[in-house]
């Protein structure tokens, strides 16, 4: 395939007076505003609702070379009963694993509201024929799953074959059919800001109903800066075209902190209409637990131990 | 799913995430009820006294004393013996070494520093926590280490101390000011007598606790609190070797006139109108940040403010757009609140030239908008203000408002730009937004300003000089240039 | 038979041209009648010295020095007029030898006194000398030529322009300077010299909003009335020595300009 354009043919454009911006980033300036939302003192009531939002927007996830449908199994208890000793914890909002145990999982959940998310396209690398990802989606759509949770091309990405790129997400948004689908960046892989938000840009003029900053297969994963990031283009998005796009970031986050860190991102750059799993996911697998723990440590007024939650 | 799984409350979801109060705690601040002047090591009773209060709540805080001539003339008697009984004489490590121990003393007590600041002063607390406590601590240590290499900063030229420096510092940083102005003429073997502003003292009144704990010599550093008067009393003082001076520029200017042909050296760190220019390629979402941290940073109580955004033409709509819903999401109040982003207004007084100005602009045609933000009933307040539609002909684009008010002017090309950010009494510093670099040279070279922050805005360091152009004023602070305004040079 | 010499007119020294006071009047000083330069030239030569300033002071670092060298080839051209006009010929040496040692300061200022800083952050961060803009120098009466070029070119080699009032007992070294300076390559404008009386022509610089320093060398007793006017528009105000050679004298007519950029991907 040819060099393609920055703007590759059928980037959705608003028919509007004003194009939408590439635009470009500061990584400086966009480091020290994540920064400075970081610092956001979070307390009581306050932190109390952002634990259980965390929890609701939770996509738990295992995806190892040795997941089994036991290990599925349990996760998926987990992911309905986060705390089986306080019926108040909410569901979280959807398990992520491989294809293979997607029936597993649609088993366990059924009925649940869980939903079950799927890895697709040669997941984590990508580096596969497009015919083969493309099937590979609608294999794990026919196998039961809600949401497929695709890897952008990096390798075209970073070689400028931008339109491949495009070409992917549409054909696979188009295999998916009622399947929602979720793009992954991989953030960590494509070396700068500029690159984080023109991926996102590209990736939701594809067709993305969600992006998605990684695979957890690469480090750094979804740091603060690469989500504001991203937020920052799908709040520009929203704004030219009316657009929602959800944004789930994954990988990396292992504390409740950090997931409050997160959502203060969410909340101070879109606001509060995108505090719902419909708009809003965090991937983790062992974030959960932590997050059980302080809300725990919040209505006791003590801190808690590991042993007193369980490992699944 | 199994019936235990099932089994789960299914409350309403809550839409909305509202942030608990987070006030950072007042305990660790014990303030005595009544403060003399710090002169020759310890406090002398004044003959006259006011009340300090926090303007966040008009609570009373302190009271403090009304500095006369003849608490001057003790002060400046004090500073004149230290100097000659042994501060200047004092090899410049040692000297180091106390400016070494108030830094550390700075960083050990910084917690209790900034929620002092912020209760005096109306600042949010994470600005006096992150940005007022460190960069203080920084600048002594910075200025200790030259206090023993003065020799390597001017080659050929042999340098020594002037004697008594007289500094007057504002109120919008106060212990931050108090430390750009101390620590180099500490460092350079002066003595000194400060005055702090009015409305603000009592940071610097704590400091003197710092200074007792690093054991500074009595009367190198002496303290005399009150408003303009005082100050007055201080710039006339045959006493005194040099003045330096952050304030307005009319004040500035009368300090000027008072030392012609005294001989007295003078350091002015006056006002500013700066312009922060928006070119239509810049990284947007950050320079809408650059824009909110240059005015609305510290209540825009500060001199080189970024107050006249200049945005290029092809981008004003979108921008304007973004920078109001931005405005949307600043959190206004409690200064002690760790999430507070915009404090109170530091004083009565300043509050009613910020209104003053405001309804000018208004009157004056300029198109206002303000987020809708509730303002504590008490205390000062005065919500973060945009103006579009401004001339450069109106007051609120040519005069220092000090205030959260923003400007917004337009501008075609890159020689217009550099034109209506020159077209001004002023010359403190400038913002210019734009991904080319060969473009921030030439802005850069071209705008008369002695700080030209590029895709960034309000940046401060110990390291990197501070000062203006015309009038707004003459020397530097900090680096190896802020030591030359308390040397003389022997031939 | 012996032939009756053409005598020179002696006038001020404004924007490259050699006007008459535009008062029309004249002083007598070291036998000849200079021009008494009045406000009016005072405001004549400032606009000059501003609209040429913003050239003299973009022009490369090193154009600005061999601009300057070529004035010292122009005086060394004329040193027995120059002797003539001063303490002799010693005085026109050391006014040539200093010319050149400020010329090839231009070039090297910035390193000397700007430089990088290391601030605690990811930018990077420089300081650069630049001119203050317009400069007025009351030249000393004494030496009559190295006063004048001791005070005038420090603010020169740094980009401002100049205006600057001669000796008022001994002006006419200054006119041969600037007959000197209108065949250098100095652009005009960027200096301008101005005769007559100190005190009428110096509190009109003094409080010019649009003189951005002052050279009070020259001023004697008047100089606290000076700095008084010179407060009004925050004027920086250099007391000169009328024989010193220093960067540090160019130093004096310099702003510093602190540039600020962020280091990131």
């Amino acid at each position: 395939m040819a060099q393609a354009p920055a703007l590759p043919a059928g980037f959705e454009l608003p028919l509007e007076l004003r194009l939408l911006r590439i635009g470009s980033v500061d990584a400086v300036a966009l480091e020290e505003r994540a920064a400075s939302l970081a610092k956001r003192s979070i307390k009581k009531d306050a932190k109390v609702f952002a634990l259980e939002l965390a929890i609701r927007t939770t996509d738990l996830t295992t995806l190892e070379g040795s997941d089994t449908p036991g290990k599925v199994a349990a996760l998926c208890s987990k992911a309905i009963r986060p705390d089986p000793g306080d019926p108040s914890i909410p569901s979280c909002a959807a398990i992520c694993v491989y294809p293979n145990l997607v029936p597993t999982a649609r088993e366990r959940l059924a009925g649940s509201g869980v939903k079950v998310a799927a890895v697709a396209t040669g997941f984590p690398s990508g580096q596969y024929p497009t015919k083969l990802k493309v099937a590979d989606v609608r294999s794990a759509v026919e196998l039961g799953a809600d949401e497929i949770d695709m890897v952008i091309d990096r390798g075209a990405f970073l070689s400028g074959r931008y339109a491949k790129v495009y070409d992917e997400v549409v054909q696979v948004k188009e295999a998916c059919g009622e399947a929602h689908l979720k793009v992954i960046l991989e953030t960590g892989e494509l070396g700068t800001y500029d690159n984080v938000r023109r991926a996102t840009l590209l990736a939701i003029a594809g067709g993305a109903d969600f992006v998605k900053t990684s695979t957890g297969k690469v480090n750094p994963a979804a740091t603060l800066p690469v989500a504001l990031c991203m937020l920052e283009a799908v709040r520009d998005v929203h704004e030219e075209t009316g657009r929602r796009i959800g944004f789930k970031a994954a990988g990396g986050i292992r504390q409740a902190k950090q997931a409050v860190q997160h959502l203060v991102l969410v909340h101070e750059t879109l606001g509060s209409d995108w505090l719902t799993p419909d708009l809003y996911r965090l991937g983790a697998s062992s974030l959960l637990n932590d997050i059980l723990m302080q809300l725990r440590k919040e209505r006791t007024g003590v801190y808690q131990s590991p042993d007193y939650f369980t490992l699944d | 799913m199994t019936d235990i799984e099932r089994k789960r409350d299914r409350t309403a979801v809550p839409t909305d995430w509202t942030y608990a109060p987070a006030p950072e705690s007042r305990d660790l601040v014990r303030l005595r009820e009544r403060y003399g002047h710090f002169v020759g090591g310890g406090w002398i009773e004044p003959a006259d006294t006011y009340a300090t209060i926090s303007p966040s709540t008009e609570e009373t805080l302190a009271t403090v004393g009304q500095g006369t001539a003849e608490d001057v003339d003790r002060a400046v008697a004090a500073a004149r013996a230290a100097f000659a009984n042994g501060w200047s004489s004092l090899p410049g490590s040692e000297r180091a070494k106390y400016l070494f121990r108030i830094a550390r003393l700075l960083q050990e007590r910084s917690r209790e520093f900034a929620v002092l600041e912020s209760l005096n002063g109306g600042k949010p607390i994470k600005e006096s926590r992150d940005v007022d406590l460190p960069l203080a601590a920084a600048h002594f240590f910075y200025y200790a280490g030259w206090a023993d290499k003065l020799e390597y900063a001017f080659p050929n030229r042999r340098p020594a101390p002037l004697g008594v420096a007289a500094q007057i510092i504002p109120w919008n940083f106060p212990l931050l000011m108090l430390a750009w102005k101390l620590a180099p003429a500490l460092a350079c073997g002066n003595t000194v007598v400060l005055k702090p502003a009015e409305t603000t003292p009592l940071t610097a009144l704590l400091f003197c606790d710092v200074l007792r704990q690093a054991e500074l010599p009595p009367g190198v550093v002496n303290v005399v609190t009150g408003d303009g008067r005082t100050g007055a009393a201080l710039v006339e003082h045959d006493g005194i070797d040099k003045v330096a001076f952050t304030g307005s520029t009319e004040v500035g200017k009368s300090i000027q006139r008072q030392l012609a042909g005294t001989g007295k050296k003078l350091t002015l760190e006056l006002g500013g109108k700066a312009a922060n220019i928006v070119f239509d390629d810049c990284a947007l979402d950050q320079a809408v940040e650059g824009i909110v941290n240059g005015i609305y940073f510290n209540q825009g109580h500060v001199c080189c403010a970024g107050s006249r955004l200049l945005a290029q033409e092809s981008i004003h709509e979108p921008l304007v757009e973004k920078l109001k819903k931005r405005l949307e999401t600043l959190r206004v109040g409690d200064p002690l609140d760790k999430n507070t982003d915009v404090g109170a207004i530091n004083s009565k007084l300043q509050l009613e030239r910020i209104t003053e100005l405001v309804e000018a602009g208004k009157e004056e045609g300029a198109e206002i908008f303000q987020p809708p933000c509730r303002l504590p009933e008490k205390g000062y307040w005065f919500a973060p203000t945009v103006f579009t539609n401004v001339a450069q002909s109106y007051r609120i684009a040519q005069e220092e408002i000090f205030g959260p008010v923003l400007s917004v002017l337009t501008f075609r090309t890159p020689e217009e730009a550099v034109e209506k950010a020159n077209n001004t009494p002023y010359g403190l510093s400038a913002g210019v937004w734009t991904e080319k670099g060969s473009r921030i040279l030439w802005m850069a070279q071209r705008l008369r300003a002695g700080v030209v922050w590029a895709n960034t805005f309000n940046r401060f360091d110990p390291a990197s000089p501070f000062g203006g152009y015309k009038e707004s004023g003459f020397g530097r602070e900090g680096g190896l240039h802020g030591l030359e305004p308390y040397l003389r040079f022997e031939e | 038979m012996s032939r009756l010499p053409v005598k020179k007119t002696y006038k001020l020294f404004i924007g490259g041209a050699f006007p008459r006071s535009e008062s029309g009047r004249t002083l007598e000083a070291e036998g000849q009648n200079v021009a008494r330069g009045s406000r009016k030239d005072v405001r004549d030569a400032v606009k000059a010295a501003r609209a040429a300033q913003p050239g003299w002071g973009a022009a490369t670092a090193y154009n600005r020095g061999q601009v300057l060298y070529r004035l010292a080839e122009m005086v060394e051209s004329r040193v027995p007029e120059f002797a003539e006009l001063c303490t002799g010929r010693t005085e026109v040496e050391r006014a040539i030898d200093r010319i050149v040692w400020y010329a090839g300061w231009a070039d090297k200022l910035p390193q000397v006194l700007g430089g990088s800083n290391p601030v605690a952050g990811p930018y990077f961060n420089f300081t650069v000398p630049e001119p203050t803009g317009v400069v007025a120098v009351l030249a000393p009466d004494e030496p009559p030529l190295l006063g004048l070029v001791t005070r005038l070119v420090p603010p020169l080699v740094g980009g401002n322009a100049v205006v600057a009032v001669a000796s008022e007992t001994r002006p006419l070294a200054a006119i041969e300077l600037a007959e000197a300076i209108a065949t250098s390559d100095v652009p005009d404008g960027v200096v301008n010299l101005l005769t007559g009386l100190r005190s009428e022509l110096g509190p009109v610089l003094a409080s010019h909003m649009d003189v951005n320093a002052i050279d009070l060398c020259g001023a004697g007793g008047d100089s606290a009335e000076l700095e008084r006017a010179a407060a009004d528009n925050v004027k920086r105000v250099v007391h000169g020595r009328a024989d010193a050679q220093s960067p540090w004298e160019i130093s004096s007519f310099l702003e510093l300009k602190t540039v600020w950029h962020p280091v990131g991907r």
